[in-house]
């Protein structure tokens, strides 16, 4: 595996509070990687500094040998990385499938006009039945339950193409058959290839799923290790998982 | 071509053609006035509704377009004896870049905020017009208008038809941007900006192209005021009852469709103006209410309401439908 996300030195602060401080961390293609730590220790504002919704203040973001530090979030999404949000932000005016249709429209095809209408159109029917929402295609996202939500997320950042996939909390208040349902999702797209950077709380989850874990507290990355070594390491047990 | 386009093309051709040959029905230069006065809001709706409606941004503004519109066409007028046609194009470029400009400053805040700053931005170019000897200043000026052209016989004939190829302009670019890629990624930005930008769209561009087609098509609007009245003076130009107007236009028509802000605009503007010389005072209060109403029970305006109504008759679930289109806070 090559390493072709490099977050190096990245310091962001909120009106003097440190949220980041020094962050370095190297994501290899193909992995699958567990960002864990408390609430407030950095975790999302990382993967916003990652993705472009926030800019570093010092330090800067490698993808692919090259910095994307300076580039705008759709910028960004265009070179291969692509994030679902832990609160979702489906388009709500819009269906399930035309949801899609705006990474497929501004990442993928350009232009989607009367010639290529009804290959896009079966194109993000196709992510949909993926990530197992094709029968919810022209439902509103006022409509959706809870996972049905979390699986929109997915197939839109999917349906950019994406490298690099970062999940921000993607089975946040889901029931454990959900999460599992979630997790195989992730593990096949994973296994088409895409790194996925996955923020999450739920431990079994993150035990089932990840290859290698980054606790982050405080801002600080304070292991970096395989699975195992990291449920086993002092510090993280004192800092996240409270024993 | 789709069927809708050839209906929405045939539509616009057969438009100024009934207004070239309203006059020639006999009907009394009032009701011309009234159709000039309506089409007018059309276009100021309309145009309201490209920034307001579809990528959400509420601009209180339109005020200053209009009057940049018509002031542009006055000092063209002026200075260069322009014909009506160089007055509509310099005005709408006028308005366009001064939408850029206004974008460039104001697009990065959002919400009330965002609102704030655009009736700042009336404030201030209304006090730079009313301190501008050259086009009158604050007293205002009278224009004297050449003969009628084009084999009018008056002017409100000729600019009734003129207003209407406006009306039409702007309702095919309203039209353009909501069935293109602009209005797929403008709407996903009212929904949800960063995720927008996420998804690849360009948020900032859009709006900013928003900003431009919006101020032009405003201007528009304004360029053909000083040949109509034959006076313009500040006040009553940037007034900011243009831009109250043309928001309750679009709400009331719905903001979803680029149909909705014209149906609201001739709803409202006709009402009005029949209602001018009954009572105005109870007018505005129906607007007023009607207002009030449709924010709080239908805010995606009449479209959604039909479109509801429609869901309720066929039974199917109309949940959410009645906010199809809502501008989120």
């Amino acid at each position: 595996m090559t390493a072709f996300l490099n977050v190096q030195d990245v310091t962001k602060t909120f009106f003097g509070f440190t949220a980041l401080s020094n962050v370095n961390l190297n994501v290899a293609s193909g992995e699958r990687l567990g960002l864990i730590g408390p609430n407030g220790s950095g975790k999302t504002t990382l993967i916003n500094c990652i993705s472009g919704a926030l800019e570093v203040d010092t330090g800067q973001i490698v993808f692919e040998g090259s910095s994307i530090s300076k580039l705008a979030p759709h910028q960004r999404a265009k070179t291969g990385v692509a994030r679902t949000f832990q609160i979702p932000q489906p388009f709500h005016s819009m269906s399930v499938v035309e949801n899609l249709m705006v990474p497929l429209e501004y990442i993928v095809h350009g232009l989607i006009d009367a010639s290529n209408e009804e290959s896009v159109y079966c194109e993000a029917s196709e992510i949909l039945s993926r990530v197992r929402l094709d029968d919810r295609r022209h439902a509103h996202p006022g409509d959706l339950s809870q996972v049905e939500l979390r699986k929109l997320e997915l197939a839109r950042a999917i349906a950019a193409r994406p490298k690099l996939l970062i999940c921000d909390e993607a089975m946040a208040g889901l029931a454990m058959k959900e999460v599992n349902e979630i997790l195989d999702i992730l593990l096949e797209l994973n296994s088409a290839g895409i790194t996925i950077v996955m923020i999450e709380h739920i431990m079994q989850a993150v035990m089932r799923f990840s290859q290698r874990i980054v606790c982050l507290t405080a801002g600080r990355i304070i292991c970096d290790d395989l699975p195992e070594n990291v449920m086993a390491n002092p510090e993280v047990r004192r800092a996240y998982l409270g024993s | 071509m789709k069927k809708s386009s050839i209906v929405f093309w045939i539509a616009a051709t057969a438009l100024p053609i009934s207004a070239y040959l309203l006059p020639a029905l006999g009907l009394n230069e009032y009701y011309l006035y009234v159709s000039y006065i309506v089409l007018q809001y059309v276009v100021l709706a309309t145009a309201w509704n490209v920034l307001g409606g579809y990528a959400g941004y509420v601009n209180f503004g339109t005020g200053a377009f209009f009057g940049a519109g018509a002031y542009a066409a006055l000092v063209l007028m002026l200075t260069f004896q322009a014909p009506l046609i160089v007055q509509i194009g310099g005005a709408a470029l006028i308005g366009a870049a001064m939408g850029l400009c206004v974008g460039l400053l104001t697009l990065r805040l959002k919400g009330i905020f965002f609102s704030i700053a655009t009736i700042a931005v009336a404030i201030v170019i209304e006090t730079f017009v009313l301190n501008w000897r050259y086009v009158g200043g604050a007293t205002g000026m009278q224009i004297l208008r050449p003969p009628v052209p084009l084999g009018f016989e008056t002017y409100t004939q000729m600019l009734l038809v003129v207003m209407t190829v406006l009306a039409v302009v702007s309702l095919a670019v309203a039209r353009y941007v909501q069935t293109s890629w602009l209005g797929r990624g403008l709407q996903a930005l009212r929904d949800a900006e960063v995720a927008a930008e996420c998804s690849g769209v360009p948020t900032l561009k859009l709006k900013l192209i928003a900003c431009a087609l919006s101020g032009g098509l405003m201007a528009m609007a304004g360029s053909t005021l000083p040949l109509y009245s034959s006076f313009i003076e500040p006040h009553s130009v940037f007034n900011l009852n243009y831009s109250v107007m043309a928001l309750s236009m679009a709400v009331i028509g719905g903001m979803s469709k680029w149909w909705g802000p014209a149906i609201g605009a001739v709803l409202i503007s006709a009402s009005q103006q029949f209602a001018v010389s009954a009572s105005p005072e109870k007018h505005l209060l129906i607007v007023g209410l009607s207002l009030i109403v449709f924010v709080v029970v239908a805010p995606s305006g009449l479209i959604g309401l039909v479109h509801w109504l429609r869901g309720c008759l066929t039974s199917r679930s109309s949940t959410g439908r009645l906010n199809e289109g809502l501008i989120k806070p």
